[in-house]
Order: structure tokens, then C-alpha cells, then sequence
């Protein structure tokens, strides 16, 4: 017998210690489900650590209005099953009370979800907030803590991040300060998926391939969809059908989608090993504004 | 595919050691077709005569700008024999903490040296650092070998001065690779440039070291993280102590003594979401039943009768400060230890170590920010522990300020005298 844990079972029993940590600790937390495959993975994980207790925790839903139907179909699915609270903190809402101004048509809300989810972290007094962010997504992810302090303002101070050793986590903090809670820290891309495909997750059937109409901007593949349009100004935009699954999931404006053919969890593992390009620089032109993009956004309290 | 190998990466900036971290990730194909454009486009546009590999790591703003690494950044990369996580943490003095930060969960340290300087103070200090967190492995990487004409008497001479200074340390297995960073020698591929090394490429190591029975397998050790008390039809009268395994090996039957009641049970079962288990092995998370209903909760930990960790309030421990404001002798303190909150009170600061020197400074009576020294602390509550050097887990802790909340302090308890 060699006591030595597979670097799966190692990652999993690193984010149910992190999560056991939190529910031991903090009064009221709360865990952020897109739909996406990493937040599956980590409500996945969530209902592990806990169980055999029910997830003692709602999770929580920053909805743009701009959303793949496949997504919510499987959000609700995924909550229905496990019979957890959801707390939708709804963008359309925020613009429709005129608390924040929308953006043009066709661009993307994706920076307009920092205003409900600091609502929704403040109007239910959550003290940490489980994300699913991994460090191997993005530069300024790579220097954030698991355990990631927000202060009153729901703002991350890059320069100021706690010491964060063996795993002893801190998260005493102030009344109206919270933690982001980072348990999938050190998972890749590929760790994920291959943890989907041992586990038998379930995921939005988009990120399989399948047809769909789409028209290529800035190099990317984006559906034509309610919410974004070819331009007509635009001789290149012309729509046209392609074999295509989505790497990652967020606002329809701007998750772009990659031509594939794999249509299961084996065949994106095969392509996800010999990817040359990174989830993000290939689909999320949120991401490609500039190099300090996601600290810009991290900043201000964004996930 | 085999584990996960933790390592940590030491070393200034002229020595290479992001563009080592760059090179590891590129040559393993890890580095994304995207991200390498983004580093070009940097390099250009700050007039570099070649594309600075350190900019894959670097990632905050600040950094791009100063050229410089601010904070222990995560990187990872994997071969079909390994995954590997990379804690690479600056190497300017006042970045000690960092340095303490990265090692806390290395298995391996790379400590990289420049081929042409040889050992230097900063060289020392990164490895004493290595030894005080007991890092089981350390890796000495001669670096910029191009630059010396690949010369096997410049590297041997570096390896047996570090050899000479290496006999203070406590670690157990030291290695040696030459290599060019810049130019990929030895790093995943054996060098054509250097016929007399006989040792394997840097990643080659990485991949065979044995790390498998660096933990501590012999002291059971089982802080509780929380009691499970669903209270649901399924599960009626189901209790179950939550946690991560400290050390040894836990089974079904044993008997164990539960800290700090003294009650003595039996496991009758190890359970998981996926299903029971016959034993139980660090670091995983499990939930243990006993046979027995005791009195138990967050923050006591379960062990055999005969094989009892140090029980007290009266500790000593060797601390990095990691507080602008310096400790000073009667500081009270939050101190977290497994799963174990308490309240420490700075009795004394016995010295201060020179981690350059070794020496033990006893004329002090505080730490300033990056210092190290053994303290005498007294807590309100006893703490179940073990020395550091048996059990990074259960002989570690750190230190919160009351006041702020910032973690301030890193502990690495020392076995009582006498």
C-alpha cells in the first residue's frame, strides 16, 4: 500500500477541507452557480463536504438577462435535485429600478453583474462567497488567496492580500467585510474536466459540440442570438452554420464559442490536453480589452 | 497518473528564476498560444532584446510595469507522470515572508544559484528558509551555465561550497542540476552542452522524486473541522466528525483517545459522500464515527490512547513576523492551530535568528517585519501538538491581529524542554 493520493482525490479533499473550514466559521455563506462547468464542479464538491447533511447554504445566481436557455434549464434542474435555496440577483432588475444604466445594444452586461451581486452580498448579510475561479484562468487570479478579503466596499486590494499558509485559513473580518472563497484554486482546466468525467457530471449541453449559427468578431465565434447580431455595417460578419462547443459560459454577448466536433466528456479532455490556446484568450472578449483586465474588474469587487 | 508535487521556487530576479518557472511551463507545452503573444507584445513594447518568460508569471500590473514579483504566484503544469503545483515567491529581502508563505506546503524547493556569482548571502537565506519550513527536498539549480562556457568546474565548485554550508541545514535530500534556463539545458531535456553531468534534466527529477512517505504516517492525528448532525429522516441519529487527516494512519476498529476530554472510543466507521472506507491517510477529508457518544467539537482532535500529541498552553516556537509594526515581549494575539482557535500571549522573545549567519541574536526584544525568532507563548486554551519537525499540520500555526484581523505571524512549534 502506498499512501499517496491520485492528484484528483488530492485537489477534492484540499477544496472539502476549505469548504468544511467555511461552514465551521463564518455565520452565513453562500455559493455562486453560473451554470458553468466549474461552478457544477464546485457544487459538486460542496454537497461532498457536507454531506450527509444538505448543502446547509443557498446558492446564488448573478443573472444578466443575456443567458444561453441551456444554462438556466440546467440551473434549475441542478437546485431542483438538491433541493437548495437559489437567490437570483437579477441585472435586468438593477437597470429596470434605473440603479445602473445599461449598455448599448449588443454589448455585453458582463461588468454590470458586479453591481447585483455586491447588492445580493449585502442585502443577505453573506459574510464568504464561495467562486469558482481557479488560479491557471487569468494573471491576477494566480496571485489571489483561497480565502480572498473583500473589504466594505466589496473591493479587492491585490497589494494588501493576506499571508495565506499551510492550511491555516484566516477569515476573521470586520461586520460588512466578506470572503471570496476560492476551494478550486489549484485546479486547471484540464483537472476539471477530467473530475467531470470521473465524477459523471452532469453539464449545459453546450459545452458539447453541436451545430449553431454564429459570425466571427476579433477572431472569435459568436452566436446570433436575441442579443447579439451580425453588423450589417460589417462585410465580414456574415452568419453562418458551425460545429461548435463553448469552453466557458457567461453573458451570450461575449462567450465566444471554438469549432469543435467533441461531443463528450472523453473527447474535450483529448482536445483540452493539446489546446494551444487558454479557455479565456480563445472565448471571453471581457478578457481581451487589456492585459490588467481581470485585475481592473477583480478591484471592484467582481468575481 | 501519479500525484501532485508541490513545489516552491527561491531566487532573485537576475537569477532567472521566473524565466526557470517560463521555461518549465513552455517546454511542457503548458504556456497557451495566447498568453506567449501577450508576453511578446510586453517585451516589445518595454524594448526587450528577447522575450521576457518572466512576464508569464508576473501578473499583477505593478509587476509588468517595475519588472518586478511582487507576490507568491500559482502555476501549474503537468506531465502524464505528474501534476505539479508552482508557488513562485520573490526573492528580495523584505519578501521573506513570501518565501515562508510558498515553502508552507512545498514538498520541493528549487533554489536557484548563478553560475558566474556562485553561493551568496541571498543563496543561504533561501535555503536556511527551505530547512527552518522542512521542505523535505531541495533542488540546487546552477543557472546561466551558457554564460560560464558549460564548464563542469564552475558548476562543481558551486556545489561543494553549497555542500559545505548545506552540513547546518535539516534537509534530507539535497541535488544538484546545471542548467540554462535561457536555453533550455537540462531543464526538461538532457543538455548536449554538458557530457560530464550524469544526472538527470530538472523536470526528470521532478517527476521521479519520492515524495510518498514524506508525511507523517506513524501519529495519528485528527483535528475535528465540525460534527455532522444531519437530523433528517435518511440520517436520524447519524453524528460524524468532519475533518482532514493530520497523520498516520486511521482505521476502522482502532481505538482512539479524544483531546481534550481524555474519553477513550472505538472508530467504528470512516465514511465519505462516495461511500465507507477501511482507513484513513494524510491529507484526506473524511468523516469518522465512534462507537461510543461523547462529548465532542470543532477544535478537538481524536488520536490513539497510546500515542498522544503534547497537550499545553505553555509553547515554544520559532516565528516569521510578517507585520510592519514589530512584535514586542507581552503582545497578545489570535492564534489559529489545526482547527483550534486561542488567544497567545508573547512571554518572551528568546532571540532573533541572523538568516544569513545562522546566528542567534539573544540581545533582542522584539521582531520587525521579515524577522525570525523563537518566542515563549502562553495560550488561553491548551493546544494538541507536535513538534514542527515531526508534523508540518499539527506543528504549525499562525498569528492574527486582534485588531486589524491581517494575519501577522507564521509558528513552528517546538517540542517542551525536558
Amino acid at each position: 500500500m502506498t499512501y499517496q493520493l491520485s492528484h484528483l482525490d488530492a485537489l477534492e479533499a484540499e477544496a472539502i477541507h476549505v469548504v468544511r473550514e467555511v461552514v465551521a466559521e463564518f455565520e452565513r455563506p453562500a455559493l455562486l452557480f453560473s451554470g458553468g462547468k466549474d461552478s457544477a464542479v464546485l457544487l459538486h464538491v460542496a454537497v461532498k463536504a457536507c454531506w450527509p447533511q444538505a448543502l446547509p447554504f443557498p446558492v446564488v445566481h448573478v443573472d444578466t438577462g443575456h443567458n444561453f436557455a441551456e444554462v438556466l434549464e440546467f440551473r434549475d434542474r441542478r437546485v431542483g435535485e438538491l433541493g437548495v435555496r437559489l437567490v437570483v440577483a437579477s441585472v435586468q432588475q438593477a437597470i429596470d429600478r434605473g440603479e445602473i444604466a445599461d449598455v448599448p445594444a449588443g454589448g455585453s452586461r458582463n461588468r454590470l453583474q458586479t453591481h447585483s451581486l455586491l447588492q445580493a452580498i449585502e442585502g443577505h448579510a453573506f459574510d464568504a462567497v464561495f467562486g469558482g475561479g481557479r488560479r491557471d484562468e487569468e494573471k491576477a487570479r494566480a496571485k489571489e488567496r483561497i480565502y480572498s478579503h473583500r473589504d466594505e466596499f466589496g473591493q479587492w486590494n491585490p497589494r494588501g492580500q493576506r499571508p495565506e499558509l499551510w492550511s491555516l485559513y484566516n477569515g476573521r473580518h470586520h461586520k460588512g467585510e466578506h470572503f471570496r472563497i476560492f476551494p478550486l484554486s489549484n485546479w486547471t482546466e484540464l483537472d476539471v474536466w477530467q473530475y467531470i468525467e470521473r465524477e459523471g457530471l452532469e453539464l449545459p449541453t453546450i459545452y458539447f459540440a453541436h451545430d449553431r449559427e454564429v459570425f466571427r468578431r476579433d477572431g472569435m465565434l459568436l452566436a446570433t442570438g436575441p442579443f447579439t447580431a451580425p453588423s450589417p455595417e460589417a462585410a465580414d460578419e456574415t452568419p453562418f452554420v458551425a460545429r461548435v462547443r463553448y469552453r466557458t459560459v457567461g453573458d451570450m454577448t461575449c462567450t465566444a464559442a471554438v469549432a469543435s466536433e467533441a461531443s463528450t466528456v472523453a473527447e474535450v479532455i483529448d482536445e483540452t490536453s493539446t489546446a494551444r490556446v487558454s479557455e479565456r484568450g480563445a472565448t471571453r472578449s471581457d478578457d481581451r480589452t487589456s492585459e490588467a483586465a481581470m485585475e481592473d474588474r477583480k478591484r471592484e469587487g467582481y468575481f | 497518473m501519479g500525484g501532485l508535487l508541490r513545489l516552491a521556487t527561491a531566487g532573485s530576479v537576475d537569477d532567472g528564476k521566473s524565466t526557470l518557472i517560463g521555461r518549465l511551463l513552455y517546454d511542457s507545452k503548458q504556456i497557451f498560444e495566447d498568453q506567449l503573444e501577450a508576453v511578446e507584445r510586453t517585451s516589445h513594447a518595454r524594448g526587450d532584446d528577447y522575450v521576457d518568460l518572466a512576464l508569464l508569471t508576473d501578473g499583477l500590473r505593478a509587476e509588468r510595469e517595475q519588472g518586478i514579483t511582487i507576490d507568491v504566484a500559482y502555476r501549474y503544469f503537468a506531465t502524464p507522470r505528474r501534476k505539479f503545483i508552482v508557488a513562485d515567491t520573490p526573492g528580495h529581502i523584505q519578501h521573506t515572508r513570501n518565501m515562508v508563505t510558498g515553502c508552507s506546503t512545498a514538498d520541493l524547493v528549487i533554489v536557484l544559484v548563478d553560475a558566474r556569482t556562485g553561493v551568496n548571502e541571498q543563496t543561504r537565506r533561501h535555503a536556511f528558509l527551505a530547512s527552518l519550513l522542512r521542505i523535505p527536498h531541495l533542488v540546487v539549480c546552477v543557472n546561466k551555465m551558457d554564460l560560464v562556457d558549460y564548464r563542469e568546474d564552475a558548476f562543481a565548485a558551486i556545489r561543494a561550497d553549497f555542500e559545505g554550508f548545506a552540513t547546518r541545514l535539516e534537509i534530507g535530500d539535497i541535488s544538484f542540476v546545471p542548467i540554462s534556463a535561457l536555453a533550455g539545458d537540462n531543464v526538461v531535456d538532457r543538455s548536449k552542452h554538458m557530457d560530464w553531468y550524469d544526472g538527470t534534466s530538472l523536470l526528470r527529477h521532478l517527476e521521479e522524486v519520492h515524495i510518498a512517505s514524506d508525511r507523517n504516517l506513524i501519529d495519528v492525528r485528527f483535528p475535528v473541522q465540525r460534527v455532522v448532525r444531519p437530523r433528517s429522516n435518511e440520517h436520524r441519529d447519524y453524528r460524524g466528525y468532519a475533518g482532514t487527516v493530520a497523520g498516520g494512519v486511521l482505521e476502522v476498529g482502532d481505538e482512539v483517545l479524544v483531546l481534550p476530554s481524555g474519553f477513550t472510543s472505538r472508530v467504528e466507521a470512516i465514511e465519505t459522500a462516495d461511500g465507507p472506507l477501511q482507513e484513513a491517510f494524510p491529507p484526506m477529508s473524511v468523516l469518522v464515527r465512534l462507537a461510543d457518544e461523547l462529548d465532542i467539537s470543532r477544535g478537538d482532535l481524536i488520536c490513539r490512547a497510546h500515542n498522544r500529541p503534547t497537550v499545553g498552553q505553555d509553547l515554544s516556537a520559532m516565528v516569521c513576523w510578517m507585520a510592519e509594526q514589530p512584535l514586542r515581549q507581552g503582545a497578545k494575539l489570535a492564534l489559529k492551530h489545526t482547527t483550534r482557535w486561542a488567544r497567545a500571549l508573547v512571554r518572551d522573545v528568546q532571540y532573533r535568528l541572523d538568516v544569513n549567519t545562522l546566528h542567534r541574536q539573544r540581545d533582542v526584544d522584539e521582531l520587525g517585519l521579515n524577522d525570525i525568532g523563537r518566542l515563549d507563548l502562553r495560550t488561553t486554551v491548551p493546544l494538541f501538538y507536535d513538534d514542527y519537525r515531526r508534523n508540518r499540520s499539527t506543528g504549525s500555526f499562525v498569528l492574527v491581529d486582534e485588531a486589524t484581523n491581517v494575519t501577522v505571524g507564521a509558528g513552528m512549534l517546538l517540542r517542551p524542554a525536558g
